[in-house]
This record gives C-alpha cells, structure tokens and sequence, in this order.
C-alpha cells in the first residue's frame, strides 16, 4: 500500500485557519460540492429504476390514468368545447406534477438519510436540493411527449412561447426548491408533516387551470368575486401552468392571439416575473428556517 | 507545534421532546403536559490539542464521548463554548452509512468518497489503494447487496481510512472484519499518525488507545474526570472500573 500519497505539509505553506466545524454554508456549498451532488442524483435515478421494470411502468401509468380522467370525465362536465384540450390538460400536469413530486420527496429528503445526518458533515441542503433535481429530471420524458403533441397537432411557436416555456419552469423549480427546503426541515421535528403534504397537493391540483381552462374562472370570479380571483392569480402554480399553456397550448390553437387574449389574465408577464422573484425571496426565508433547525438535526434524528 | 483542535468550555443540554407528531404535540400542549426534558450531555469540557497529537476520549457508556465527537466533528454545535479544528476532518464514523446496497463496489466507494468530501481526482488518484486495502478487487463490480457484512465494512473502512484530511476522528470499535484485516486498520491507523494527524479516539480498551493515543481524556457523566496523559488517563479508569476486560485488539 502506497502511503506516501499524501505530502507531509511544508513548513512556508500558509495554514488553514482555526475555524468553528459546524459553521453553515447553506445552499453555497450545495454549489461548492457539486461532484457529491452529482453523485447523490445518480444514485437516486439509478436506486429508483433498478430491477424494477413495474416500478417504472407504475411512475408513467398513475400520470396516465389521472390524464385520461381530467380528460373524459371532466369533459363530460364542461359545457363548452376547447381547442386541444388534452394539450392543456397536459401543459399542466407537468408543472403540477413536478411540483408534488418535489414536495412529497423533498419533505422525505432529509430523514430519509438521517444516518448521513446524525454523523457526517456535510451541507444538509444537499438532500432537498436532489431530491428537487431528480424530479425535473423526470419532467424530461413528459417534455418530450408534449413537445411531439404540439408538432402533431400544428404548433406554431414565438419567442413568446419559449420565453414563457422557461418562465414558467423557473418558477416551479424556484418553489418547489423553496418548500421542499422549509418542509425537510420540519419533518425532522414534527414528522406527520407528510398530512401537509397531502392538503398542499390537493389544493394545488385544483386550483390551476389544468382540468379546466381558465377563462372559466375569469368569467365567474373577476367581476364578482374579486378578492377570489386575486388569490388564485396569487397562487404561483396557477401562474406557472398559465405560462406554460402560453408556451404550448396557445401556439397550437388556429388563432393563438386571438386564444392568449381570451384564455390568459392580461399581466401574466407581470405576475410571471413577480413569482419568480418572490419564489426567490422564499428560498432565501426557507434557507434561513433550514439553517436555523440545522443546528439541531443530529440529535433529533 | 500549531493547535489542531481546540475546545473551549464546551457544553451541550439535549432537550428529549415526548413528541414527534404535530398530532401530539397538541394533545400534549391541550393536557398540560410537560413538552420536554433538559438533560445535560457535556458540561464545561476544555482542552487543546496540537498539530499530530492523539487524544483517546474515554468513560462509560453515556458519559459524552460520540457527543463531543460530533462536536469536533461539526456534526452538533455547543450550545455554550466554542470548538475550533484546523483543517480538514474525517474519520471512522458511522462508516458505511453512504453506503447503497443496489449501487455496486465501485459506485459506492466514490460516493463515499464524495461524502468524505473528496473530489472525483483525488477519488480516481486513491481507487488502487482502496481496493488493494480492502482485497475486493474481483467484487467491485457486483453490486453490495451481495457482498457479506464484512465485506461490506471492509470497503467502507478501506474508504474511510484514505480520506484526505487533517484531523482524523475514530469512533468505531476497531473489531471489525477478520484478524488480518483488523491489524491491517491498526497498521494503517498508525501510519496515518505517523505521518503527522491530528487524532481523537473514542474508546473502551485500554490497549487500543495507548497503542495510538499521546493523551487521555476521560469523562464522567458529561465532565472532564481527567486530562493527562494515555497511560495516566488509562490508570485512572482502572481505579474506577476494576474489571476492565475489554480488549478486542490483539492482533
């Protein structure tokens, strides 16, 4: 065995400082360890597709059924016909289903490598923020199969459309990062956390215009019920899956301007860019609640 | 020589919360019931070690010792005093514990080596050493869930052992894996303090800690009960635990 590798330090090399151990690097050195980042995602991807070939096809049936269900059942309901409705029902599925993957892995994240927590040092924000990256990274193959929808039913994209497209997906990955970080560290004190999870999910699948479109809700909210229909402008999951019916559904209707002037709020720019910042203000809040309950993960778990 | 480690006055309480459940947590607040219980793991503990000394923590179980291993660590943070290291830490903690049983030989030791806080060249540059270390060579392929437990320990501690680092913290009863191998972790040990570590070890025998240890720190319900040197700090213990008997090293 070859010990030699390591150098004996040189007595004019400058010395590390004396520093405190347990000192908090945040999301920073999220950054800075890239490599285990990199790693940990691999291993997720890897652990959760391997020898399971019925594991996979579970992971596209659920989206499947809960598609075919918006779909028929709902259109029995709606009394109006839509322009390429499984299109919008589809554009939003993949912002709401990030989401709630993200959310109910993420909130696990932490716990769920509790022996890596109680005894190694290492940045904790480093589990939330995987188990985020292994979500969108499923949102790869639904980005495909959407895109090839769009092509065959005619899709005429501007650069609106992209532009909305990457809007969009920034804020959901802004937010879900944001929960995902505030609600693993939760989880480590109060772990029935999971029934939040749950009633987040629920809301959520309801209150986008996923399963219906949205001008429903203008019609029957934005003269009467103000306050209503502020709050579910509010909502930035509403604002995500609006962006990303801008970017896919619009650009596949006969007359997409005439569509985006009926079937989108006017400031959906505006809202955009807003929930971007916010979501990243609410990192920043989460980052300083997770650092907070840090301090005290190793002798909870 | 330059101070590796410093301890400052360090104290840590636990607070033991009844609750784990937001569920009970409220029947608890509606019945009156207490919500937690303080208890006091360390209390006041200084000392200092310089660059390449060893220490050998010592006391009964629950004395403090993984306690303020975690502390040097960086795992926990005291609650008063400061802990200070110089450098990079690493060690025989909780090895394993990256561990993935459907990941194979290979995967697993760069993602512990990752975990270690290597870098993927100095992962590429340790590989061979690793591997003659842990004489796995014909199994890195396959994947861990079929490697035996000590099979399993000796990659992990073949990992662990050759980790960068400045300060090397050792909190693992060093019985792991057959007696060849065992002397092997003893051999190695040694060379990594010969080659000018700082080291803190936790331990009950005697005759692991004088083999590797300068100094003795030994604890007693979360105090310092004595700072001195190993064989002073070992007879001290032998004054108060007649029948020390554990000595599981004789390799």
């Amino acid at each position: 065995m070859s010990a030699g590798v390591r150098e004996p330090p040189a007595a004019d090399q400058p010395l590390p400082p004396l520093v405190n151990p347990g000192r908090i690097g945040g999301l920073a050195d999220v950054l800075r360890r890239r490599y285990l980042l990199k790693l940990l995602v691999r291993k997720e991807l890897k652990v959760r597709y391997q020898g399971s070939v019925v594991g996979v096809a579970w992971s596209y049936v659920k989206p499947a059924v809960r598609f075919a269900m918006y779909y028929w059942v709902i259109g029995l309901l709606l009394t109006r016909s839509m322009e390429n409705r499984a299109l919008h029902i589809f554009s939003g599925m993949i912002m709401v289903s990030f989401f709630t993957n993200a959310l109910s892995a993420g909130t696990k994240s932490v716990v769920k490598n509790k022996s890596l927590v109680r005894k190694i040092n290492l940045p904790r924000e480093m589990f939330p923020v995987a188990s985020i990256l292994v979500s969108a990274y499923h949102m790869i193959p639904m980005y495909v199969i959407m895109l090839l929808a769009c092509l065959l039913v005619g899709w005429s994209p501007d650069g609106g459309a992209l532009a909305a497209g990457v809007l969009g997906l920034a804020v959901v990955l802004v937010w879900g990062l944001g929960i995902a970080l505030l609600l693993s560290a939760l989880n480590v004190f109060f772990r029935d956390m999971q029934n939040i999870v749950d009633v987040i999910q629920t809301v959520v699948t309801w209150t986008v215009p996923m399963i219906y479109p949205f001008v429903i809700v203008a019609e029957k909210l934005e003269e009467s019920q103000q306050v209503l229909y502020q709050l579910y402008l509010a909502s930035p999951l509403c604002i995500a899956v609006l962006l990303n019916n801008r970017a896919f559904w619009i650009p596949a209707s006969d007359n997409p301007k005439q569509a985006a002037d009926v079937e989108l709020p006017p400031t959906l720019w505006e809202r955009g860019i807003v929930a971007l910042l916010v979501g990243l203000l609410f990192v920043w809040v989460a980052q300083a609640v997770f650092s907070r309950l840090e301090g005290r993960f190793a002798e909870k778990l | 020589m330059v101070d590796s480690v410093v301890v400052d006055g360090v104290s840590k309480r636990f607070k033991l919360t009844h609750q784990k459940t937001i569920k009970k947590l409220t029947v608890n607040v509606l019945k009156g019931k207490p919500l937690s219980r303080a208890f006091t793991a360390l209390e006041d503990i200084s000392f200092t070690l310089k660059a390449g000394e060893s220490i050998g923590l010592m006391g009964l179980n629950g004395s403090g010792k993984s306690t303020l291993l975690k502390m040097i660590s960086g795992v926990m943070s005291p609650d008063e005093g400061q802990v200070l290291t110089r450098g990079r830490i690493a060690g025989l903690i909780e090895v394993g514990a990256g561990f993935h049983p459907d990941l194979t030989g290979r995967e697993n030791i760069y993602l512990n080596g990752a975990i270690l806080g290597m870098s993927e060249a100095e992962i590429d540059a340790k590989l061979g050493d690793i591997v003659r270390f842990s004489e796995m060579q014909q199994f890195l392929g396959s994947e861990v869930r079929h490697y035996s437990s000590g099979m399993f320990m000796r990659l992990a501690f073949a990992v662990a052992v050759h980790t960068e680092c400045d300060i090397f913290l050792i909190d693992e009863v060093l019985a792991v894996g057959d007696q060849p191998f065992r002397g092997k972790c003893m051999r190695r040990i040694l060379e990594l303090k010969a080659e000018g570590r700082t080291m803190v070890f936790v331990s009950h025998s005697a005759k692991q800690v004088l083999r590797i240890c300068d100094r003795g720190l030994v604890l007693k319900e979360g105090k310092v009960d004595f700072l001195g040197s190993a064989e002073d700090a070992v007879d001290h213990l032998n004054y108060e635990v007649d029948d020390e008997t554990d000595d599981s090293s004789d390799d």
